[in-house]
C-alpha cells in the first residue's frame, strides 16, 4: 500500500530544513575548500538536493543506503551527523570514517549506509549483494542505491538490474541523472537517453520523476518503495535533475553553457519548496529565518567539530587493512 | 572400545574431492554460507568441484549465475557486508579480471575506508595456472597480482589437505580471502589423514626438509619441485621445499630461517618474473638475509610470453622439473 505524502506545515518544513543543510553546509564546504581545510576531491550536489531528501524521507531506519562520490546529500538527509562529516571531510579522526575516507567515501553502520563509492557504477553490485544479504537473513529491508546518468555507461548498471530482476532482489535503483557524466552530455554517451525506459530489458519497473521537486520525488519514492516491498523486486526510479557547479572543485565547464546552466537554476529544488510552502501559507519568512539561523549555527558547530578534531597518529596507518574480527 | 574402532581411515580423496567436501562442510555448518558462481549448480562446477551438491543443499546456498563477473562478485562482496558468508567461485582467474574493479576496489578497501566499521568477511576461489593447452586467455597465473593488494589475504593450497581444511579458516577470517586452485591439481589424490581437522592460513610448510638448498614455490609448481629435489638428492643435493601456501601475507620467517640454513635459494612460479611474487620473495630476502647467503638468487618462472596453444610450445613456457634442477644444481656446484 502506497503511504501518502501530506504536506501540512511540519513534513514541508522538514523537507525544506533537509535540503537547505545540505545547500548550507556544501557552501560552507566550497569556502573551506578554497581555504584548502577540505582537499581531494570534491563534488558538489547543489541543485540536486531534492533527490536524496525526496527518496530518504520515504526510507525506513533498517533499510541500506549505497551511494556514490557525490554523496554529502545523503549522508546529511540519512542522519550522519553533520559534526562527524564536516570532521571527515577535514581528515580528523573524529570524522565518520576516521579521516581514511573523506568527501567521496562516507561510510555509516548505524545509518546503514554503505558509501560513498568513487568508482562509478561501483556501488550497485554491491547494492544487489546488500539486498541479497538482507532478503536471506529474512530481514524486510529495501536497499536504496544512488548512481548518476554516467553508471549508465558502465555494464555493472546493467549486470546488477538483471540480477536484481532474476534474483527478486529488493532494489531501489535510483538514478540522479543530471545529464552529464562529468562532461560526458547524456545524449552523445547513450544511445537510448530515457534512461528509465532501459529498464524494461531486465523486466524491472521503473518510473521518471522530476528530480527538481522534492515532494515529487518523495512521492514516487514511497509509491516505488511500496511496490518493491509488496512484490519483493527491484524498481529504477530516474531523477531528472541538474547540478548547479561544476563536476568537482577542477572543472571549467566548457562542455555546458552559462545559458543552459541559468534555465535549470530557476527550477532551483530549494527555492521552487520555499516559495511554493510559503505562497500557501504553510511556512512565513520569520519561519524560514529561524530554520536558516538554526542550519548556520549547526554548520558553525561542525567547522568547530573539525577544527578542534585530532589527527589519527601516524603509527595506526594500517589500522583496519585487515581487521581483527566482523564489526557487530 | 578399541583403538580401532576410534580411529577413522586414512582415506584417499583427489584434491577436487577435498574442494567439495570442504564447501558441504562449510555449508552445512553455517546457515550464511552459500557458495555462488557461473556453472556451479546444474552443470556441477567447470571443473566438477561442486557436482552433486545444488541437489544435496539446494538452490539457494548453491547458486548459479549469469556471466557477470563484476555483478555476482560486487553482490557477494555487498551480501558479506550485510551478514552473510560467501563463497564466490569465479570460474577462472582468467575471468577474475573482469571483477577486478569490485576486488580491488571495494572488497579490499571498504574495511580501511570505512574507518573499520564494515569488514568483508567474503571467500573468493578461483582455478589459476596453465598445462591444459588452454592458450593465452585461459592459461594465466595472475595470483601474484593479487598478492599485491593491502586488504587482500591470498591462499594457494597445493596439496589435497589443504584443499580440504583451508575454506574454513578462510571462511572464519573476518576479511577477503582469494584462494587459488592450480588446473592441474585437481586430479591429484592424496591420502588424507583423518587426524588432521585444521590447518592454519598463516605460515608457510616445509614439504621436504633439506640443508644445501632452498627451493620455495607454491600451488601447482610444488610437485615439479619436489620432484625436482628427489631428482637433486641423487646427486647427492639435499633440498628443502617450501610450500608458500599463503601468498599475502607472506610468512617470511619460515623461509628465511631456512634460507639461514640452506644458504642458498631458488624461486619457482608459474607467474611471469616482472613485477611480480618470485622478484618480491627475492627482494625480501635481500632486503633482510642478505649476509646469509652464499649464491645469487635464481627464479625458475613462466617466460614472458603470453601462454601458447601448442603443448611443445606451452610446455617449454612453463617451470619445468628439469629447469628447477639445472638451476638448483648451478648454484649448489657453482656452475
Amino acid at each position: 500500500m502506497t503511504e501518502k505524502v501530506h504536506l501540512d506545515h511540519a513534513h514541508g518544513r522538514s523537507l525544506l530544513t533537509s535540503m537547505l543543510r545540505i545547500r548550507r553546509f556544501e557552501e560552507k564546504c566550497f569556502e573551506l575548500y578554497q581555504s584548502e581545510k577540505i582537499r581531494g576531491f570534491m563534488h558538489l550536489y547543489d541543485g540536486e538536493e531534492a533527490v536524496s531528501v525526496g527518496i530518504i524521507a520515504a526510507l525506513r531506519p533498517e533499510d541500506a543506503i549505497v551511494a556514490t562520490y557525490r554523496e554529502h546529500g545523503q549522508a546529511l538527509a540519512r542522519g550522519i551527523g553533520m559534526d562527524a562529516l564536516m570532521a571527515e571531510l577535514y581528515g580528523k579522526q573524529q570524522g565518520c570514517c576516521r579521516g581514511r575516507g573523506g568527501s567521496m567515501h562516507v561510510f555509516s553502520r548505524a545509518a546503514r549506509f554503505y558509501g560513498g563509492n568513487a568508482i562509478v557504477a561501483g556501488g550497485l553490485p554491491l547494492a544487489v549483494g546488500i539486498a541479497m544479504g538482507d532478503k536471506m537473513q529474512g530481514r524486510n529491508a529495501v536497499t536504496a542505491c544512488f548512481f548518476g546518468d554516467g553508471a549508465v555507461d558502465e555494464g555493472a548498471f546493467h549486470e546488477s538490474m538483471n540480477l536484481a530482476s532474476l534474483w527478486n532482489l529488493p532494489v531501489l535503483f535510483v538514478c540522479e541523472n543530471n545529464l552529464y557524466a562529468m562532461g560526458m552530455a547524456l545524449e552523445r554517451a547513450e544511445a537510448e537517453t530515457d534512461i528509465a525506459r532501459k529498464a524494461a530489458g531486465y523486466r524491472v519497473a521503473s518510473e521518471a520523476v522530476d528530480g527538481m521537486n522534492v515532494v515529487a520525488a518523495e512521492v514516487a519514492a514511497r509509491r516505488a518503495i511500496a511496490q518493491i516491498r509488496e512484490t519483493g523486486k527491484p524498481f529504477l526510479l530516474e531523477c531528472r535533475t541538474y547540478r548547479f557547479r561544476a563536476h568537482s572543485m577542477f572543472d571549467a565547464q566548457l562542455y555546458r553553457s552559462k545559458e543552459e546552466i541559468e534555465t535549470w537554476r530557476k527550477k532551483d529544488p530549494v527555492q521552487q519548496l520555499q516559495s511554493w510552502l510559503q505562497q500557501a501559507g504553510l511556512l512565513h519568512a520569520d519561519e524560514i529565518a529561524r530554520i536558516e539561523a538554526d542550519i548556520a549555527a549547526e554548520i558553525d558547530a561542525a567547522v568547530a567539530f573539525a577544527e578542534a578534531g585530532t589527527w589519527e597518529p601516524v603509527e595506526d596507518l594500517e589500522r583496519f587493512t585487515l581487521m581483527d574480527k566482523v564489526p557487530q | 572400545m578399541s583403538a580401532s574402532a576410534s580411529v577413522p581411515m586414512p582415506q584417499a580423496m583427489t584434491y577436487r574431492e577435498a574442494c567439495k567436501q570442504a564447501i558441504r562442510a562449510a555449508i552445512i555448518a553455517d546457515p550464511r554460507v552459500f557458495l555462488m558462481g557461473e556453472d556451479v549448480a546444474r552443470y556441477g562446477g567447470c571443473y566438477a568441484v561442486t557436482k552433486g551438491l545444488a541437489g544435496e543443499l539446494g538452490e539457494e546456498r548453491i547458486r548459479d549465475t549469469p556471466l557477470s563477473e563484476v555483478g555476482f562478485v560486487g553482490a557477494g562482496i555487498g551480501a558479506a557486508i550485510a551478514g552473510m558468508r560467501p563463497i564466490i567461485e569465479i570460474m577462472t582467474v582468467n575471468f577474475s579480471l573482469l571483477a577486478l574493479d569490485q576486488i580491488v576496489n571495494n572488497a579490499a578497501t571498504i574495511a580501511h575506508m570505512s574507518g573499520g566499521q564494515f569488514a568483508v568477511p567474503l571467500v573468493i576461489s578461483m582455478s589459476t595456472g596453465a598445462g591444459r593447452q588452454l592458450a593465452a586467455q585461459h592459461s594465466h597465473s595472475l595470483e601474484g597480482w593479487y598478492a599485491h593488494i593491502p586488504g587482500l589475504k591470498v591462499l594457494a593450497p597445493a596439496t589435497v589437505e589443504d584443499a580440504r581444511h583451508m575454506l574454513q579458516p578462510a571462511l572464519d577470517d573476518p576479511n577477503p580471502v582469494l584462494i587459488f586452485e592450480h588446473v592441474m591439481l585437481y586430479n591429484r589424490e592424496d591420502v588424507l589423514d583423518p587426524n588432521v581437522t585444521e590447518v592454519d592460513i598463516v605460515s608457510a610448510k616445509i614439504r621436504r626438509p633439506g640443508r644445501d638448498i632452498t627451493l620455495v614455490t607454491y600451488g601447482g609448481s610444488l610437485f615439479k619441485t619436489l620432484e625436482a629435489a628427489t631428482a637433486l638428492q641423487q646427486d647427492g643435493i639435499e633440498a628443502e621445499v617450501i610450500d608458500l601456501r599463503v601468498l599475502r601475507p607472506l610468512d617470511m620467517a619460515t623461509v628465511i630461517a631456512s634460507v639461514a640454513r640452506t644458504r642458498r635459494l631458488v624461486i619457482v612460479d608459474e607467474g611471469w618474473k616482472s613485477g611480480s611474487l618470485s622478484a618480491e620473495i627475492a627482494t625480501r630476502v635481500v632486503e633482510e638475509a642478505f649476509f646469509e647467503l652464499d649464491a645469487p638468487i635464481r627464479r625458475v618462472c613462466a617466460r614472458e610470453v603470453p601462454i601458447p596453444y601448442a603443448a611443445h610450445l606451452e610446455q617449454a613456457a612453463l617451470p619445468q622439473t628439469a629447469a628447477i634442477v639445472a638451476a638448483a644444481r648451478g648454484l649448489v656446484r657453482g656452475a
